[in-house]
């Protein structure tokens, strides 16, 4: 099976895990995708080698920004929004708060469906869902079935 | 006294110390190619833990973006007169192409403008030729994040 057929696979069956199992970088970054309630949240279990100032200590602002990327795209393949892994056109991050050295969460919120272009925006937190740590808008390229 | 030739030589040294002793950098393979006043060029070697279509072999956007995140903060540290906190307030970045399996990336990142508060910065990832590049990001970072501590001091 190709990576999209896995993954249309995975989205039939409820398996929101396996978005991350069959992508090596997810699982460098530790990530792991779960539904709460009707969202579908991205967490990014924090370890050592996502630190990018360890005087802070903080997390990598590269980090951050992929985790964004990354929960906006499990939630287009989530709603079966595309029938092709989507392409980032465009990515914006904005950074509101250093990452503390612990687990970040993040979901994705489509705010325009097109038949070629696709608009979501994120946001990342941590304890704090009120005090996100870093916010973003993606421009995706995707293919509608 | 090191006269200004010498103590630039020495900042570049202590921001080459801090960039390659960054948790994520190394985690990343991240390789230090130059570092100018106000210059960074920073190098990703192809690895398969940074693939993001196992299908193709191409390594993941996020890889990408953490790479231009931090050549562009240190092109931010170069730029300024000493190592002071930096954060990144924003960072944009338009992909232009997938990089090509089995090579590695290489960003240029230039700090183009620093104010009192902001340093400003783009920068290009490529391959070979910056004229063919694979994305494109435009930063800005806030200097010194703590507010009243001295502007040079020799700290991260």
């Amino acid at each position: 099976m190709t990576l999209i057929e896995r993954l249309e696979a995975a989205r039939r069956a409820g398996d929101h895990q396996a978005f991350v199992d069959v992508v090596p970088y997810a699982r460098f970054l530790g990530l792991s995708v779960g539904k709460v309630g009707d969202e579908l949240i991205t967490t990014m279990r924090y370890a050592d080698h996502l630190v990018g100032n360890p005087a802070l200590p903080a997390l990598h602002g590269g980090t951050l920004g992929a985790l964004l990327e990354s929960a906006a795209i499990f939630e287009l393949l989530w709603r079966a929004e595309t029938i092709v892994l989507p392409k980032t056109i465009t990515l914006t991050v904005d950074y509101l708060r250093s990452g503390a050295t612990v687990d970040t969460h993040a979901r994705g919120i489509v705010t325009r469906h097109g038949r070629r272009v696709t608009n979501v925006r994120m946001e990342a937190w941590q304890a704090d869902r009120g005090a996100p740590v870093a916010t973003a808008h993606a421009i995706f390229l995707v293919m509608r079935g | 006294m090191p006269d200004g030739d010498e103590r630039e030589q020495l900042k570049l040294r202590l921001v080459r110390g801090f960039i390659s002793n960054i948790p994520h950098n190394r985690a990343l393979g991240t390789e230090i190619v130059e570092l100018a006043p106000g210059e960074a060029v920073l190098r990703l070697p192809y690895d398969e833990k940074l693939v993001g279509n196992p299908d193709s072999g191409v390594i993941h956007g996020g890889a990408i973006t953490a790479l231009l995140d931090g050549a562009s903060g240190a092109a931010v540290f170069t730029a300024l007169p000493g190592l002071v906190p930096i954060a990144t307030l924003d960072l944009r970045i338009d992909y232009l192409r997938p990089a090509e399996v089995g090579r590695p990336v290489t960003a240029r990142a230039t700090c183009y403008k620093v104010t009192r508060n902001v340093a400003f910065t783009r920068a290009v990832a490529f391959h070979e030729d910056p004229a063919d590049p694979i994305a494109h990001s435009v930063g800005t970072f806030m200097v010194s994040t703590k507010p009243g501590a001295p502007p040079a001091a020799a700290r991260p």
